[in-house]
């Protein structure tokens, strides 16, 4: 009976999770993007600061109307947007705030995450492919072959913090950081950063949304809540991302007070590492398809392979 | 030629990344001065071009603003009046009297012409710029809605400081002339006018 209490209090838990912290970054974007670009649109609704321009988003996206090209495959097209929105939630499962404080403590956490995050690009593919839309077509082989080049890079720079912890678990990875592994990791973390940001198709790397040359990609065809779904997703995806870099490589609930107030440091670098992913979208421009993959293949898997090689070295010869 | 290496515009990499996020950081953390339009007044200058005013009663009708106008948006209808002699026997006087004056300002494009054309200072530049509508046809402004806007003319700037008087001043500033002697008709039989004052004695 108490686990049957425990499992509904971690499933509500990690709900609740899923619900408010992508709208959160959602609503951080609106306002720093706003700042940063000396915009004021997005500081008018609901008088302080613009705080409800994310309710009056929503009000909108339910208001449009939900249209299904005609020749469009219809259930693929219909299912998408979930395709792409679930697997976050199951992947935020497994990501530990502190030890214990946790949806479902796995002993091979990093390969799950890892793995139900991929599943999420299968929704843009799906999109692009079943829209009857050759732009959202153009847009969804766009994001196969970004998913191709960047899946490789985010494995293998996880597999190094892996590696040096000596185990899957999220939470053994966390308990055996230490700060010096900052410097140690650096490489891997830039190829983490880098490359997730990729896999979540945002500026820079938005090749396949590119709005400007392929009207939106494999969204083209999108309307209403639909879309709001993928644009959600983005937002979990940053949340599942930020996370999962707080807890592998920024040490996740080590700092001052960290035995009651852990979660708290997590949430934190969390929020730090989306603040980012953010700034990095209104600083830079986008990046043309081949200096996408250039970057994938010429940098990041090397740099991720020597990060590797180092990092077996290094444990080498501490053990 | 300086032998100084000259930085190449907009050379990609590292560096210019890096710029990318000092100047979206700068922006963050300061104040953007958008102006607040719709809440906050905006402070034109006094020559700035919103509407056209019209004085009635200073426009003879003499079409000139109606024939200069580039859109051809200035329309004018008016009749002829007889005004009776002011002096017995005098002569009857006809004069215009203005029955239509439009503009429109959805054809308007502000260029000015008509104002500088005026001869009679019947038009001037009012900086109200808020007369947008719902229906394209009220941008009709008709003679009764245009000399309303005279309220709203802000009085001309004075000369700048340094410059030239204007010349009606410059004239009724200038010292009277001295009378001019005038001579006598040459050859008179009689001995000819009486010799101007000066000369007696
Ligand atoms: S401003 Fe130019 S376009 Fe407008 S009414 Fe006068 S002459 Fe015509
Ligand atoms: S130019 Fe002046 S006086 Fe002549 S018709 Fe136009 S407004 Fe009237």
């Amino acid at each position: 009976m108490a686990d049957a209490l425990e499992v509904v209090v971690r499933v509500v838990a990690v709900l609740a999770a899923f619900l408010t912290l992508p709208l959160l970054v959602g609503q951080t974007e609106h306002k720093v993007m706003a700042h940063m670009q000396g915009r004021l649109g997005p500081m008018y609704a609901g008088g302080f600061h613009g705080w409800a321009q994310l309710v009056a988003d929503g009000v909108k996206f339910m208001q449009k109307e939900d249209v299904t090209p005609a020749a469009a495959d219809r259930r693929v097209f219909r299912l998408a947007p979930a395709v792409a929105l679930v697997p976050y939630l199951v992947a935020m499962v497994a990501i530990p705030l502190a030890p214990g404080v946790v949806g479902a403590e796995l002993d091979a956490g990093l390969l799950f995450v890892l793995a139900a995050s991929a599943v999420g690009v299968l929704g843009t593919l799906m999109a692009g492919w079943s829209s009857a839309n050759k732009y959202a077509l153009l847009g969804g082989l766009r994001a196969a072959a970004q998913l191709l080049s960047y899946e490789l890079p985010i494995v293998l720079a996880a597999s190094s913090v892996a590696m040096a912890a000596g185990t899957l678990s999220l939470v053994g990875i966390g308990e055996a950081w230490r700060p010096w592994w900052l410097v140690w990791q650096a490489p891997a973390l830039l190829c983490f950063l880098v490359a997730g940001v990729a896999e979540l198709q945002r500026p820079p790397f938005d090749m396949p949304v590119a709005d400007s040359e392929i009207v939106f990609g494999p969204y083209t065809e999108y309307t209403g809540l639909r879309f709001a779904f993928f644009l959600l997703s983005e937002y979990a995806g940053i949340v599942v991302l930020s996370a999962l870099t707080a807890v592998l490589f920024l040490g996740g609930w080590h700092g001052p007070f960290s035995d009651a107030l852990g979660w708290l440091w997590t949430l934190l670098k969390t929020g730090a590492v989306a603040v980012l992913v953010i700034w990095v979208r209104v600083a830079w421009p986008r990046l043309r398809e081949d200096q996408l993959q250039a970057l994938a293949w010429k940098v990041l898997v090397p740099l991720a392979l020597a990060q590797l090689a180092l990092t077996g070295l290094v444990v080498v010869m501490i053990s | 030629m300086s032998d100084r290496p000259q930085p190449k515009p907009g050379k990609p990499g590292l560096p210019g990344l890096i710029k990318g996020l000092a100047v979206t950081a700068k922006n963050l953390t300061t104040p953007s001065h958008t102006a607040e339009y719709p809440d906050v007044e905006p402070s034109l200058p006094p020559r700035s071009r919103g509407v056209i005013a019209l004085v009635q009663e200073n426009c003879t009708v003499c079409m000139l603003c109606a024939r200069e106008c580039p859109d051809w948006c200035i329309y004018i209808d008016s009749h002829k009046e007889t005004l009776p002699a002011a002096t017995e026997g005098g002569r009857e006087r006809q004069r215009n009297v203005l029955d239509r004056f439009d503009i429109d300002f959805s054809l308007c494009m502000y260029c000015g012409i008509c104002v500088e054309v005026c001869p009679f200072d019947a038009l001037e530049w009012s900086p109200e710029f808020e007369y947008a509508e719902l229906d394209i046809k009220d941008l009709l402004h008709d003679k009764e809605r245009l000399s309303q806007w005279f309220a709203t003319v802000p009085p001309p700037p004075g000369p700048e400081a340094g410059a030239a008087e204007p010349k009606e001043v410059a004239a009724a500033l200038r010292p009277a002339r001295p009378r001019r002697p005038v001579r006598p008709p040459a050859g008179g039989a009689d001995g000819g006018a009486a010799p101007p004052p000066g000369e007696q004695a």
